[in-house]
């Protein structure tokens, strides 16, 4: 028996197609898009109503931290897969910061594995670019591609050695696998906490600056000029980055770029009273730079949104501003959270659709972000309009670390996987 | 009047009718500091508690004095030898302190904004003696005591402050209270030590110390720490007090009436010279005495808010 | 009670003092803020008036040794006390615009002796409303009236600024109660 979702309005950039249709999934995969009014494929199926709501490929999430294996009490891939459902994605890639570091074909299949018994929507690993991140030698990147990675980034750490980016843009070309760049120089951003602005300045916490961040990104385009690699410049903050990546694509450098919720929505003043829930990296920074980051959206610079979903326990979030862990817990409000974007004319429905399904598969490779017959049956049905307040107590990930928390957010979805809605 | 909040956690907040009411308060307190029996009844029986996890003598012994002053009992934590050394958190700390039932907690910290934190989970006033490099309202509150008792106003009076301005609690404060009170600050550093977007807050930043010190009433001096020129903020100790320090002859530049302010301690010859600092312009003494009456007045006005 | 009465019974009072000190040697004034602070200094002129000596005048602010201070939830303004001789050995006369719980008294009085050792403290008031809550009586009352709880004894003086001197009874307001 078959699952139709009837009704909807569907969204998908990846064949260009908006307008009523109804979707037809048999045995986990989709077989029939057909316009509505004309008559389906008969037989007896199950139907998934989804009059008055937008129907798009199974949303997508590059930039997750799972923390399994080692920090299991902060997330673990069941718990932030059923997040990620919560927030209406079929698909996320996890970062390699766990304990031991996805650095090896044993940490990639025991992800793997662990997924396959136990998460709810589809989980990707994505590899690290140096051994045990440390950033001095190339891990092994083609076991880890064979193992299963998708990509390979340091994130969580930044590549410090301008030539240790080089060598593992070069090695990495060979396995075609996109290189994710957390940019940040960490001498420049030593022990900074904040934006370095109005902010840090009130507040007397230690700012890191723009040029932290510009600096590094400014390399890795040179870099990835010089050895033709394809370059993915994490969670963008800063207008001088965007102007930068914008430069790099007109002369045709392969560089793509992502941006997640939180720096698109909040600045530094979340930072004001010492709410550490505020506190990732890079930090939230001016009005300006927001304002940046959504003209990126908007003319193309950025074509992926990701959340750089960060759980973290209380233990290391309610401590003085200074020794608190960066990171937001986001997967679950960055869809309303990105609606906003659409609401503010920032964006067209298609092109946030696009950024969250098509652009980020493009970025590295994945076969997933379109409903085309025959493939998987990933599909996200969104309900634009639906009024909630995030409450942390309710998340599904263990991670409560959330400056929105007690916020109005619109919009929800929910995601069928693999031809099966996922219940949460 | 009142004070609006619960807590003293900086001068950036608070309005200028209520820095006049503190130091209007603070007046007389300085007249029961100068009496024989230097007590009055007022907080008898409430319990003060001094959270010192930075290093620190003279600020603690201040509030200890001006707590004793007002017939309270007061409980001393310092950072050694508290189990914050055992690695307990400090939320942890509070949470222990509050359920000894405390009226009040006086807190110095390393961390800036840790007495903000505190105070959003005690119901108790917090009140902060320095944290970090954001704010240290009680002495930005003895510094406009002394200018003002020197003066005989603060409206209009021409304010220097130098040294490092980035790192400086004390900066922050005084900035906030004097451009409030409707004075002209103006800062000087080297640019290393001067934080972005600082004139933002009203501040003239003046690279060159002689342009700064130009015909103005109050010159407040910083202490430099000596650990800033290891991380590379300034060359060597030599280069900051050749162009940073003050001589009499950089004295000369301002007014014949200036008075030199320093929150202590000094530095003997590195920014401030001694003949300056025991000089007849100097009225750093005067500040610590004003100390003690503005701690008195601060504990005073916020003990009434532990009945909210 | 208008200006003339007024005037009237400070001066019977401050001859009673005059009389009951035989004189004003050893004599010095404290007017409790704010009430009483006026009225000493009328008092003080008085006494100028009939021997021609000045006696030392102080005003003394009794906030810092109120017994309600936890009870009232905020922190009352707190003014000056100047008091700029010694008191050690002399006669203090204090004196308030109204004698009521007699806790201000109190409170004065423990003001006092921690400035000094006075030989006696005597006290004058202008009213005496009753309704004492300690055992605290006045030498010199300017007029007794019996008074309810519910109701409040304002003394208003020309030299606060007031047009007129007078004394007004009158019930609390919803908000005084």
């Amino acid at each position: 028996m078959g699952l139709l979702i009837r009704g909807g309005r569907v969204i998908d950039p990846g064949c260009g197609l908006d307008g009523k249709f109804d979707i037809l999934i048999e045995d986990g995969k989709i077989v029939e898009i057909i316009p509505h009014g004309k008559s389906h494929k008969s037989g007896k199926h199950q139907i998934y109503e989804a009059k008055g709501k937008v129907v798009t490929p199974g949303l997508i999430d590059i930039h997750v931290h799972l923390r399994e294996p080692g920090h299991e009490y902060k997330e673990t891939i069941k718990s932030g897969s059923e997040a990620a459902a919560r927030g209406g994605f079929s698909t996320i890639c996890c970062m390699p910061n766990t304990i031991p570091p996805n650095d090896c074909a044993a940490v990639t299949e025991l992800i793997l594995r662990k997924a396959s018994a136990e998460a709810k929507v589809n989980v990707f690993p994505i590899g690290a670019i140096s051994k045990g991140l440390e950033g001095k030698a190339i891990a092994e990147y083609g076991d880890l591609k064979e193992a299963g990675v998708v990509a390979i980034s340091d994130d969580g750490h930044p590549v410090a050695s301008a030539q240790l980016m080089r060598r593992a843009m070069e090695y990495a070309r060979a396995f075609g696998l996109t290189v994710i760049d957390h940019c940040e120089d960490p001498l420049l951003s030593a022990g900074g906490v904040v934006n370095e602005g109005l902010i840090s300045t009130l507040t007397g916490l230690k700012g890191i600056p723009a040029a932290a961040e510009e600096s590094i990104v400014a390399r890795d385009i040179l870099l990835a000029e010089l050895t033709a690699a394809r370059l993915h410049i994490a969670h963008v903050s800063t207008a001088g980055s965007v102007r930068m990546i914008r430069e790099a694509k007109a002369r045709g450098v392969p560089v793509t770029a992502e941006v997640t919720p939180n720096h698109f929505t909040l600045t530094e003043e979340s930072v004001k009273n010492y709410d550490t829930n505020a506190k990732i990296n890079p930090p939230l920074r001016t009005k300006a730079d927001v304002e940046a980051l959504k003209e990126g959206l908007a003319d193309g610079t950025i074509e992926v949104i990701a959340s750089d979903h960060a759980p973290h326990s209380p233990a290391e979030k309610e401590l003085e501003f200074d020794m608190a862990a960066f990171g937001i817990s986001g997967i679950e409000v960055s869809l309303p959270l990105s609606l906003n974007l659409v609401r503010d004319k920032v964006l067209s429905l298609k092109d946030l659709v696009a950024k969250m399904t098509i652009g980020p598969a493009r970025v590295i490779g994945l076969r997933k972000g379109t409903l085309t017959v025959g493939s998987d049956a990933d599909v996200s049905i969104l309900d634009i309009d639906r009024e909630w307040t995030a409450d942390v107590r309710v998340f599904r990930s263990k991670g409560k670390n959330s400056p929105f928390n007690g916020s109005p957010m619109k919009g929800s979805a929910e995601v069928i996987v693999g031809g099966k809605p996922v219940k949460i | 009047m009142q004070l609006k909040s619960k807590d003293l956690l900086d001068i950036e907040t608070l309005a200028p009718e209520e820095l006049t009411f503190i130091l209007d308060t603070t007046e007389t307190m300085k007249e029961v500091s100068a009496r024989d029996i230097k007590k009055v009844p007022t907080l008898r029986g409430k319990t003060v508690v001094n959270l010192f996890l930075e290093a620190s003598t003279r600020t603690r012994a201040s509030f200890e004095i001006a707590a004793k002053r007002l017939s309270a009992d007061t409980l001393t934590f310092t950072g050694t030898g508290s189990s914050l050394s055992k690695g307990e958190t400090l939320m942890d700390m509070a949470r222990n302190i509050q359920a000894m039932n405390p009226d009040m907690l006086v807190i110095r910290h390393q961390a800036s904004g840790a007495p903000a934190m505190l105070a959003r989970l005690l119901r108790i006033p917090v009140i902060n003696a320095g944290d970090g490099w954001h704010e240290h309202p009680t002495q930005a509150l003895l510094d406009m005591m002394t200018i003002r008792e020197k003066k005989g106003k603060l409206s209009g009076l021409t304010v220097a402050i130098v040294g490092d301005i980035t790192h400086s609690r004390v900066a922050r404060s005084d900035l906030h209270g004097l451009r409030k009170m409707g004075c002209n600050v103006r800062l000087c550093g080297p640019f290393t030590m001067i934080p972005p977007y600082i004139d933002n807050l009203g501040a003239k930043v003046y690279p060159n110390i002689e342009e700064a010190l130009k015909g103005v009433d109050v010159i407040i001096m910083l202490r430099i720490q000596l650990e800033r020129q290891e991380v590379g903020l300034f060359p060597s100790i030599r280069e900051y007090s050749r162009f940073y320090g003050l001589t009499t002859d950089r004295v000369g530049r301002a007014k014949k009436d200036v008075i030199i302010m320093h929150p202590g301690p000094i530095n003997r010859g590195v920014e401030i010279t001694p003949e300056v600092a025991d000089g007849p312009y100097s009225v750093i003494l005067d500040q610590v005495a004003n100390g003690v009456a503005v701690r008195m007045a601060v504990l005073y006005l916020l003990s009434g808010a532990g009945g909210r | 009670m208008n200006s003339k009465e007024m005037e009237l019974i400070l001066t019977r009072m401050t001859h009673e003092i005059l009389e009951k000190n035989k004189g004003c040697e050893g004599l010095v004034l404290v007017g409790i803020r704010t009430g009483g602070v006026f009225l000493s200094a009328r008092i003080s002129k008085i006494i100028n008036h009939v021997t021609g000596k000045d006696i030392p005048t102080g005003t003394m602010d009794i906030t810092l040794y109120r017994d309600d201070l936890s009870r009232i939830g905020y922190a009352p303004m707190v003014k000056k006390t100047e008091i700029q001789f010694s008191i050690d050995k002399k006669v203090v006369i204090l004196v308030d615009d109204v004698l009521y719980t007699g806790r201000t008294i109190r409170a004065a009085m423990d003001a006092l002796i921690d400035l000094g050792r006075p030989r006696q403290i005597q006290l004058a008031v202008l009213i005496d409303r009753g309704l004492r809550e300690l055992p605290i009586s006045a030498d010199y009352v300017g007029k007794r009236i019996e008074t309810s709880p519910e109701e409040i004894v304002d003394v208003i003086l020309k030299d606060a600024g007031m047009k007129e001197d007078g004394v007004v009874l009158r019930k609390k307001h919803a908000a005084e109660k």
